[in-house]
């Protein structure tokens, strides 16, 4: 980073620090901040903190919901029965695979997709990002159903276009195999996703001063070059957002398995075992003891991306 | 609500000025606001105040047969009371949850339930299904085909009321036994069925894919082999003692592995459903298809669709599901919709008369003519119109005697989920491994050691 550290960058940072002792101007803004952010601070607490403090004190109960007088507590059994189940950890290692599959694919057509939106000629922009959006406001059941249509062994097409590639031919049953069920999976949550990123990726471009580029233009850089030095690094921050976010949300998979595969092929990931223990079985507890490892795992995954990376999510408010 | 009075008042500054003014409009704004809030909230507490007791039917969806069957039997209330049908989701798992949920959250607006008889005594041992009065236990028994009946029951007790009754039969082409010189007329085995699609080079079709249809396939198998997935049944989840791995339990693995390693199922036999194998069988590999009855009007309506030539079904033949050795008979798979009265409803009485009304001999003619649902009243098989349309009736008749439920369990949900996922995929059941895996699996799991 040191390498391509660019003057604006260094400007930004004491700037976005306010410096010495806070001002009566700093307080009133941080008081106008509370104001402001206040009321949306209690729904998320109402929305979201309370129904996870229920889910940590559910987990630690056997409660079945046809049963609910037999309920009693075990503690942390929940906890034990399903560390000890080779089950948890297989989804676990399926949801990390789609996870680490679909963002570094979905990081580097999203890249490119923001680069084409921001490099287009000004007429056809609009149309553009529409046009790359549009799989993102689709609802993801309705995609994941259209994409099993697709890959349908009986229905689907793909079988039928693509029978000359090796490997494909009319009896390929795409939702046969765990890793073809998993390619498939793949392949429409990065068709569905990848407009997120780029958008994230395209607000990110547009932060990288033009001067800059400039001048290395004029210094005699090559494309690559200014790609390195000046257009990425200035990205970090916006990159490191993009990445985050779609983690997060990936590694909460759901959709696609319940509707391409049901679980079956080993294509269950975490937040699949969690439904199943929860509304299928009707074990609030252990259930509840699946959702919560979910969302320990969730913070992991923030935490490590917070401290690990140093993202710094104000920056990619682009201030500067 | 502040959030409106906010925007109003903004609104009121910006346009013109004075606080009087403002504060006017924003209790105005927020009163109203109010009393939107409030009286939408008591437009959905009480309904029915006052005239005609309404009964909500949560239905599966179908053709439309039930709503129709709900609008007649209001009328035939003469003003008793109305039937207003809701509609379930699709898949019967999800059609439990939806119910459950309510149930356990006492929904008082749920009177009468088409339910999937497996999961019938999950719901009786919740205590969600109000108790059938002994008469119209009596009433609603007669003249019903057995498995219906104790589809139906639990505890040795009636616990919902009989409606239709659903039955696979074998499906075949004619065509195809006559080149393999297959005789139909004679009760015929699964090995027997692959040899002759082995000979004809035509495909089998069986429900492969890890869903229910997958826990309904397996028991045909193991009833019809003589044994039961469940031999000695408890509402103690940790005394339920499975026979999978008893002689019936491994015949039954023997022949779903030889089925599905017999090169007949085609390529797709670990996704395979009742709707994929349906058009299987009418493709040109079609050959065999054991299936609920809806594949003959399924055909036919292509036909009149123009999708399908007319000699396809003309080919159709239909028997006895197959037996696993020559000299038992067959167990079908036996399914349907048997109806349940909430037990948090405010008129169980209106409810329960309500069932009698929907399940009489009329109206279940009515529904296998109109919807194909074959009827559980054994009645409906004499009626001439019901023989015109569907003349394979008096086999789902024969079929729906013969038949075995599913095992009858609070806990059907941990038993199938376990089967459905070490059975699958059907061809790689390894009879001396799968069943004692599944058997491990399924105890482990009703014993709460382990997730499914």
């Amino acid at each position: 980073m040191t390498q391509t550290t660019l003057p604006p960058v260094e400007k930004t940072q004491p700037v976005s620090a306010p410096g010495g002792t806070t001002s009566d101007r700093a307080k009133s803004e941080r008081k106008l901040g509370w104001l402001l952010a206040g009321p949306a601070l209690a729904v998320m607490l109402l929305v979201t903190a309370y129904p996870i403090a229920q889910a940590v004190y559910d987990s630690l109960f056997d409660f079945r919901l046809t049963d609910p007088d037999n309920r009693s507590f075990t503690g942390l059994s929940n906890y034990a029965v399903i560390l000890s189940d080779w089950l948890w950890w297989r989804s676990l290692l399926v949801t990390g695979f789609i996870t680490l599959v679909t963002v570094a694919v979905e990081l580097v057509l999203g890249f490119a997709l923001a680069m084409v939106m921001a490099k287009a000629l000004s007429t056809i922009r609009p149309v553009l990002r529409a046009a790359i959006l549009i799989p993102y406001a689709v609802i993801t059941v309705v995609s994941a159903f259209a994409w099993q249509f697709a890959f349908d062994i009986q229905t689907g097409f793909v079988n039928t276009w693509f029978g000359w590639v090796p490997g494909i031919s009319g009896d390929t049953d795409w939702f046969g195999g765990t890793w073809t069920s998993l390619l498939v999976i793949c392949l429409a949550e990065i068709w569905k996703t990848t407009p997120f990123i780029s958008l994230l990726l395209l607000a990110g471009l547009a932060q990288v001063p033009e001067v800059l580029q400039e001048a290395a233009k004029v210094d005699g850089a090559s494309w690559w070059q200014r790609m390195r030095k000046v257009t990425l690094p200035n990205m970090k921050a916006a990159i490191m957002v993009a990445l985050l976010f779609r983690t997060l949300d990936a590694f909460r998979v759901f959709d696609s398995i319940f509707i391409m595969t049901g679980g079956a092929n080993a294509t269950e990931s975490v937040s699949f075992l969690a439904y199943r223990q929860t509304i299928s079985r009707l074990e609030i507890g252990l259930g509840s003891a699946v959702s919560v490892l979910l969302f320990l795992a969730v913070v992991f995954i923030a935490m490590s991306f917070i401290k690990g990376f140093k993202v710094d999510l104000s920056q990619s408010r682009g201030e500067g | 609500m502040p959030d409106v009075s906010k925007v109003g008042s903004d609104r009121v500054q910006t346009g013109r000025a004075g606080p009087f003014h403002s504060r006017r409009w924003r209790r105005a704004l927020s009163g109203a606001a109010a009393a939107g809030l409030l009286s939408s909230a008591l437009a959905a507490c009480g309904s029915d105040e006052g005239g005609v007791p309404t009964l909500t039917w949560y239905t599966n969806p179908d053709s439309g047969g039930q709503a129709e069957i709900a609008a007649r039997c209001t009328e035939a209330a003469d003003g008793q009371y109305a039937i207003e049908t809701a509609v379930l989701p699709r898949e019967a798992s999800q059609q439990r949850e939806q119910l459950i949920r309510r149930l356990a959250a006492n929904d008082a607006s749920i009177d009468i339930m088409s339910l999937d008889p497996p999961f019938i005594p999950e719901f009786a041992e919740a205590g969600f299904l109000a108790p059938v009065p002994s008469d119209v236990a009596e009433r609603v028994t007669e003249d019903v085909v057995e498995s219906a009946v104790e589809g139906s029951t639990w505890n040795d007790e009636l616990v919902a009321v009989p409606f239709w009754a659903n039955t696979q039969l074998l499906w075949y082409r004619e065509s195809v036994v006559e080149q393999a010189g297959l005789d139909m007329s004679q009760p015929v085995t699964w090995d027997q069925i692959v040899e002759a699609a082995q000979a004809a080079d035509v495909q089998v079709g069986v429900q492969g894919i890890r869903a229910e249809a997958l826990t309904v396939w397996f028991n045909a198998l193991i009833e019809s082999a003589g044994g039961s997935i469940i031999e000695e049944n408890s509402t103690d989840p940790s005394e339920i003692e499975l026979g999978l791995t008893s002689e019936a339990g491994i015949r039954a693995a023997e022949v779903m592995r030889m089925i599905g390693t017999s090169g007949t199922v085609g390529p797709a036999l670990s996704t395979a459903n009742e709707d994929s194998t349906a058009t299987a069988f009418e493709g040109p590999n079609g050959g065999f298809n054991v299936n609920y009855p809806f594949v003959y009007p399924r055909a036919l309506s292509a036909v009149e669709a123009g999708t399908m030539d007319a000699s396809v079904p003309e080919d159709y033949g239909w028997a006895i599901y197959p037996r696993v050795d020559a000299d038992t008979p067959a167990a079908p798979p036996y399914g349907g919709i048997n109806l349940g009265v909430g037990a948090f409803s405010q008129y169980p009485e209106l409810a329960y008369e309500a069932t009698e009304c929907i399940t009489s001999t009329e109206n279940q003619a009515y529904y296998f003519v109109t919807n194909g649902n074959p009827a559980s009243d054994t009645a409906v098989y004499d009626d001439p119109e019901v023989l015109e349309q569907f003349p394979m009736a008096p086999t789902i008749r024969d079929s729906l005697e013969l038949a075995a439920p599913r095992p009858q369990t609070p806990y059907y949900s941990e038993v199938s989920g376990g089967i459905q996922r070490v059975y699958h995929p059907p061809s790689s059941v390894e009879p001396e491994q799968t069943p004692e895996a599944a058997a491990e699996l399924i105890n482990a799991v009703l014993r709460k050691e382990q997730l499914l």
